[in-house]
Formats: structure tokens, sequence, C-alpha cells
């Protein structure tokens, strides 16, 4: 079977349709990196893949500018391959090494990057979402016009800090995209039997925050929502919602049991949807490539996630003085 | 028969105001809901409202009275047909109020009592000292910042137009503007997220809880988000922020609003937790949290907002974390406390020293990073130990202290610490079971004529 085809050939460019492409594929790769460096053990603790979402971030990164925010939970890896944060230093925090972003003191689910403006990694369900309320809130009190992407799960959105961190962003008209990546389940609760309101975007409407729903498996469809989020954001008219529908192909953690959806769901949205295939099958379709040129692609993405997995095995431990680093900055 | 209007306890913690301004004149009729005065408290300027109907026969306390203590006859209110001469001689006047001018500034409603604080370190001898309540003394210290500052900011529920629910930020709104002193809703564990997030990208946000008791709502971003971010970074980015309010009991609130957390947050790695006790501390503590890079909790109490210390009356008058105060020095026995457990160790070693008993009060104020130095040098030289705290006895302040000096001082006790606590119960509201439930100086008298073997 083959992905969904497109209709008629996209109003892009053939340098940021490959770009996208490639993006999502380093994703891609350096997840199922991670999952097998997760069953050599080399990776511990809790691991949260990113798989088959990868058209949420890359789509949202393509409408940001230098300078924005974006601040997420704990399934993080592609959030920080998108917004440019080094393969190497991501997959050595993943195996707890002095090379990581944290320098093994984070793990996979805490990593940060100034450099980046990239706030976390956050492991507590929607405490992200307050958080980047107040990252806007400090660019708006600076009035440095930057726009800050926070990231939250079908799962977070029915926490009630979501809620007062809405109430307030709206209130006092903070630039943040609250972005839903509604990949409909929460672990293994599926959206429709954790709440009877199954269009999270909607409650904005409670709020006062615009918003839209976007097919988060098309790439194009994400960026052109983000431009609209920002654009909004940006011109100093408050926080607006989007609620990206994407799925998961992996288990919420390494750890899933795997029995609240079918092996034929999975596959149906693999064959049908898969967001790579679909921007594989533009760039062929729409003769903005050739194969060789996507073989030439996928070979470069394989060296790159190589080599960090390569530097993430042998990057030492950190010392032990570390232990007790970083727990107090000076006063 | 004459009514007697008596003074209004408008407040939990109230236990006088100022008569602001009488609404009302001799010979007025009045009826149920008239406004007959405002009166101010350590809270706010209230209306007080009639509840019987007549004439106003005498007003006996002026308006601009300030200490005009609760159940004090402010005036008599005459039925029908009543003389107002006979009336007056039915209301003896008050003798605890005294005249002032009506314009007298509005925090120090209370009538200052200084409480005698003997020189430390903290300050060269000789220094110009100035009178001043704790709750001039944060609000100075907070405003202070904040001008030499521009990223430090106050957010909180009614710390702008209301002018502060306990008036700690009183005419700040005016000074600085709604951009940096900032009204939340109700909404504790958002504002918070908030504003640890707005620490992480660069600014200095001082949160003020109404209690720490609403502080539970944002106990996860105060721990998870506020103290653990620079350690999960790598020390690439953290949250210098202020997390400040009263804690402790108040009076009369009952259990949701009655408890002390010093010890829960004193066990966190990441965060810095002080507890003032005096003006100075107050100040010289709260200028020094705002400009920490870290995550501070700041622990006031209602009770001590409205005594008057002195305070330094220098530039810029700080006081460093770690380092405890010793209050008055003693040989026979150490006192160890914080915050409002200063006020019983005082009492207690006043009425000590008439038994000949001479005890040392150390006055923490910094519980994490804690001055154990201090703490175990004065057990070397008194060899008895006695923690007096607020809060609940297991996992407290007290017991940390107790096994710091166990594992480094044990040869120098002649008696095990004993750590006064309050009691091990929710916080009762019946008057007389909510006394049985605090401290007491008594208990702290009575731990260490224990350990003196007395």
């Amino acid at each position: 079977m083959s992905a969904k085809k497109a209709d008629a050939k996209p109003n892009v460019s053939a340098e940021e349709l490959m770009g996208h492409y490639r993006e999502m594929l380093l994703i891609r790769r350096f997840e199922e990196k991670a999952g097998q460096l997760y069953g050599m053990g080399l990776i511990g603790g809790f691991c949260h893949l990113y798989i088959g979402q990868e058209a949420v971030v890359v789509g949202l990164e393509a409408a940001a500018e230098e300078g924005d925010k974006r601040v997420t939970s704990y399934r993080d890896h592609g959030h920080m391959l998108a917004c440019g944060m080094d393969p190497k230093g991501v997959m050595a925090e993943l195996t707890g090494r002095e090379g990581g972003y944290s320098r093994g003191k984070g793990g996979s689910m805490h990593m940060f990057s100034k450099e980046k403006h990239f706030y976390g990694g956050h492991g507590i369900v929607a405490a992200q979402v307050p958080l980047g309320a107040g990252l806007a809130f400090a660019d708006k009190y600076l009035d440095n016009k930057r726009v800050t992407f926070a990231y939250f799960g079908d799962g977070a959105a029915n926490q009630g800090q979501v809620y007062e961190a809405y109430n307030m962003a709206e209130l006092w008209d903070l630039p943040v995209v609250f972005v839903i990546e509604n990949n409909q389940y929460a672990m293994g609760m599926s959206v429709k039997r954790s709440t009877k309101s199954p269009s999270l975007w909607e409650r904005g409407a409670a709020y006062g925050i615009p918003g839209e729903e976007v097919d988060g498996m098309d790439v194009l469809a994400v960026k052109a929502a983000g431009e609209r989020a920002v654009a909004h954001c940006r011109s100093g008219e408050g926080p607006y919602i989007l609620e990206v529908k994407t799925y998961r192909y992996r288990g919420h953690s390494m750890s899933d049991p795997a029995k609240y959806r079918t092996r034929e769901e999975v596959q149906k949205m693999k064959d049908e949807r898969d967001p790579i295939e679909q921007v594989r099958d533009m760039l062929l379709t729409g003769k903005y490539a050739s194969e060789d040129d996507l073989k030439a692609i996928d070979k470069e993405i394989k060296a790159i996630v190589n080599e960090s997995a390569e530097f993430a095995k042998t990057s030492p431990e950190p010392d032990l003085s570390e232990l007790w680093t970083d727990i107090y900055t000076d006063a | 028969m004459a009514i007697e209007i008596l003074m209004p306890a408008l407040s939990p913690t109230m236990e006088e105001g100022t008569l602001a301004k009488w609404l009302v004149k001799e010979g007025d009729t009045v009826s149920s809901g008239d406004i007959l005065a405002e009166i101010e408290t350590d809270k706010a300027t209230m209306e007080f409202e009639a509840v019987d109907e007549g004439v106003i026969g005498k007003i006996l306390i002026a308006e601009g009275t300030e200490g005009v203590k609760v159940n004090v006859a402010i005036a008599v209110l005459l039925e029908d047909g009543e003389d107002a001469s006979a009336a007056v001689a039915s209301s003896a006047p008050a003798e605890t109020a005294t005249a002032a001018p009506a314009a007298a500034p509005a925090a120090s409603s209370a009538a200052p009592v200084a409480v005698s604080v003997p020189q430390s370190p903290d300050w060269p001898e000789g220094t110009k000292m100035k009178q001043m309540t704790v709750r001039e003394a944060l609000r100075e210290g907070m405003s202070e910042e904040m001008r030499a500052d521009e990223t430090v900011y106050l957010m909180g529920e009614e710390v702008g137009e209301y002018q502060g629910a306990y008036k700690i930020s009183q005419g700040m709104l005016d000074e600085f503007g709604a951009k940096r002193v900032v009204d939340t809703p109700i909404t504790e564990l958002g504002f918070a997220g908030i504003a640890v997030g707005s620490a992480m990208a660069g600014l200095r946000p001082i949160v003020e809880f109404m209690t720490f008791n609403f502080a539970l709502q944002a106990m996860d971003h105060i721990i998870n988000s506020a103290a653990k971010t620079l350690y999960m970074s790598g020390g690439q980015m953290g949250a210098p922020i202020v997390f400040r309010g009263p804690n402790g009991a108040a009076a009369r609130v009952g259990a949701q609003h009655s408890q002390d957390f010093a010890a829960w947050f004193m066990q966190i790695p990441g965060l810095k937790v002080v507890m003032p006790y005096s003006a100075a501390d107050a100040k010289g503590l709260m200028k020094t949290a705002i400009r920490d890079n870290n995550p501070v909790i700041f622990l006031e109490n209602e009770i001590m907002y409205g005594k008057t210390f002195e305070v330094p009356d220098v530039e810029d008058f700080t006081i460093p974390f770690g380092k405890a105060k010793i209050e008055r020095e003693g040989s026979d026995v150490t006192i160890v406390t914080f915050g409002i457990g200063m006020t019983y160790a005082l009492a207690a070693a006043d009425k000590l020293a008439e038994d000949g008993i001479s005890a040392e009060v150390i006055n923490l104020r910094s519980l994490r990073p804690m001055d154990t130095e201090t703490i175990l040098a004065s057990v070397r030289k008194t060899n008895r130990c006695v923690t007096v705290e607020e809060g609940w006895p297991q996992g407290s302040v007290g017991g940390y202290i107790s096994g710091v000096i166990m594992q480094e001082a044990f040869d120098y006790l002649d008696a095990p610490v004993i750590t006064c606590t309050g009691k091990d119960v929710p916080m009762p509201y019946a008057a007389n079971l909510e006394k049985h439930a605090l401290l007491t100086a008594d208990e702290v008298v009575e731990a260490c004529k224990k350990v003196t073997y007395r």
C-alpha cells in the first residue's frame, strides 16, 4: 500500500520539502536507534519514543523564528532534534554519559539547551504548560517579540493546570502557542475513554483562545497552521491553540503491553498516513527528487545516527563529583 | 438600656486597630446596617456597621486613635427616651486607647512595642537604627530590590489593587505599576508554574502565596520545576525565584490554615529556606533572597507582621543565608529556634533567668543552608540543647538538629536533646484546644529544666 497521494503539486520548494524529509527521517532513525540501545541495556529507565509524530515538531519548527522558545513533556527527543540540538549530545544523555546535554544528570526526560531555547524535557504531565506560559510571560515583559511553543499531549489536556495557564495566558495576552499533540492515547487511555469533549482545542473557547485542529501527519499542513498561530501570537493578540492529530507507532514507553489498541490499527496508520512516506511520495511524484537523491539522504542520516550512538556508547560516565554539582548556583 | 458599641475583631489575628474615621456623630440616629466608622486593622481598612438601632449617645474613642483593643467600648448607643448623660456614666473610658493624629501611616496601626534584640555582628556597632514593623521591613526589602533590578516583579493574589491581603505590598502597585505588581486569579499551581517559567527565561519573580497553606496546590512547581531544573539541566538554567507568604498558625482559623511547613521545604535539595524573626531579619533576608540565583522559600508569619523591631538605617542592608544569630548569650542550655519560635524561646529564657538558668538563644533564620556550626559550638559550651518550633514532631526541624548534634557533639551532651514542637494533631478551632495544640513558653521552660536536671 502506498501513502496518501497528494492531490496536486504543493506550493513548496524542493529544498524545503527535502529539508522536512531529512529532519523527519533523522528523528525516526534516531528513535529507532534509541530503541535498539534501550534493548541492549545502554539506555535505562523511561524512554518515550516519538516515532509517528515527526511531522508535528518538524512542521512547527519550520514556522518558528530564531529566538522563539519551546518546552515539552518527557517525549522530547524529536523536539530537541528538530530545534537543532546535536544528536550526539541527546543520545549521550539517553545513555547517561558525560557528553550528554545535562552531563548525564537529566536522562531521556530532562534535557535543556539555552543556546537553542529549548526549556525541557519535563516529567510531570502538563507541568510544562504553565512553564511555557511563563516563558511567554518573560518575553512579553522583556518586549522581545518572541513566541513560545508549549507542547503537551491529549493526556495532559485533562490536567487542571492547563486551564489555569490558558486563563492567565489569554488574560495577559501571552505570546504562547499551546500545541496539543493528540496521539490519541495517554499511555493506554484513549481520548474517547478519557473525555466526552473530544475536540480538545475547542476547550480554549471557554477562555477566549482561538485555535484549530490540524492534520499532524501532514508536515505542510502543520507548518501552515503553525504560521497562523505564530502570526497571531507575535502580533500581540495572545495565545493560540493547535490540536495536532497525530499517532505514536510505538508504546507509551519501552514497557508497553500494547493491549489497548489493535495491531491492525497501528499498521493501517503506518500504511496510509505515515508522515515521512507522504513527503517521500510528494518528492518523487512531484519530481522534486529522485530515488537516488533520497537514498543519499537516507545514507547521510544513517551516518549521523550511527555517529551519535557511537558517541553515546564511548562518552565516559560522569565523574562522581558531578553528583554534588548544579544543586545550587552561586548567589 | 444603653448599648455599648465595642471595637470589633475584623481579622483572625486582630488584637487592636485604629479607629480611622467616625461616619456618625453624637445625636445621630442609626439603624441596623448603617456604617458607623472605618476601622483599620493589620490587614485592611474596613467599614463597621451598626447592628442595633438607636441614637449615638456618646463617642468614647476619638477618630484617629491607634491601638484600640478589641472589645473596648468605642461609643454608646441610646435606645428610645434614654439620656446621653446616663449612658456616659455606665461606660468607663477605654484606658488602653491613646489619641493620635488621624494621618498616622497606615501600616503602623499596631502600637509599636520594640522587642529588644541585642547588638549582633549583622551591623556594626553604632549604626543608626530605625523602628519598623516586620510588614514594613518585608515591603522595604522588596521595593528596594525592585528599584535596583527591572527584572524583579511581584506576582500573587491581591498583591496589587487590594494592596496585599496582609498589606505587605501596600503602595507597591502605585510605585511599580501593574506590569511589575501582577494580580493573579486564584490559581496557585498555574501562577507558580508561570513564575518558574519566567524565571527560567531571565526574570526574577517574587511569588506571594496568600498563605503557605495554598502553596500546597503549587507544590509540584516548587519542587519538581523550580528546585530541580538546575541539576537536571547540568547547570544550564535554573529558577531565581522567591516564594513567600505567611506560614504557620495564625489564630482560630482551623486545621487547613494553621500549619508550619518549614520542615517540609527544608528537605529539598535545590531549595533554600529561610524564616525571619525580627524586622531586621525580614528585610535583610528578603534582599538576599531576591538576589539569590536559586529558588528560595521565604516563610513569614502573620502574627509577627505587626511587631516592631529596630532595623539598621543603612543604604543596602542584607543578611547572608546560612548564618544563625545568637540572640541571647547563655551558659547552661542552648535553645535553637527560628521565626515565631523565637518569641517562645526569649520568653522562656527570661523565666529561666529568674531561676538562675542561663539560656543561650540561637535564631537560625536560615534552615537550608543551616548554620549547624553555630549550634554545635554553642552545645559544646552549654552541653544541653532544646529545639523550639511550631511544626509537628515527626520529621521536624528539631529532629534533624538533634541528629546532627548526636553525630557531631555526642560526647559534649550532658542530657538528651529535647525537641519542643507543636502537638501532633491537626489544628483545632476551639480556643482552648488551639491553645493546647500550640507550643508555649512554659513548655520550653520545662524542657530546659529537664535537660539541666533542675
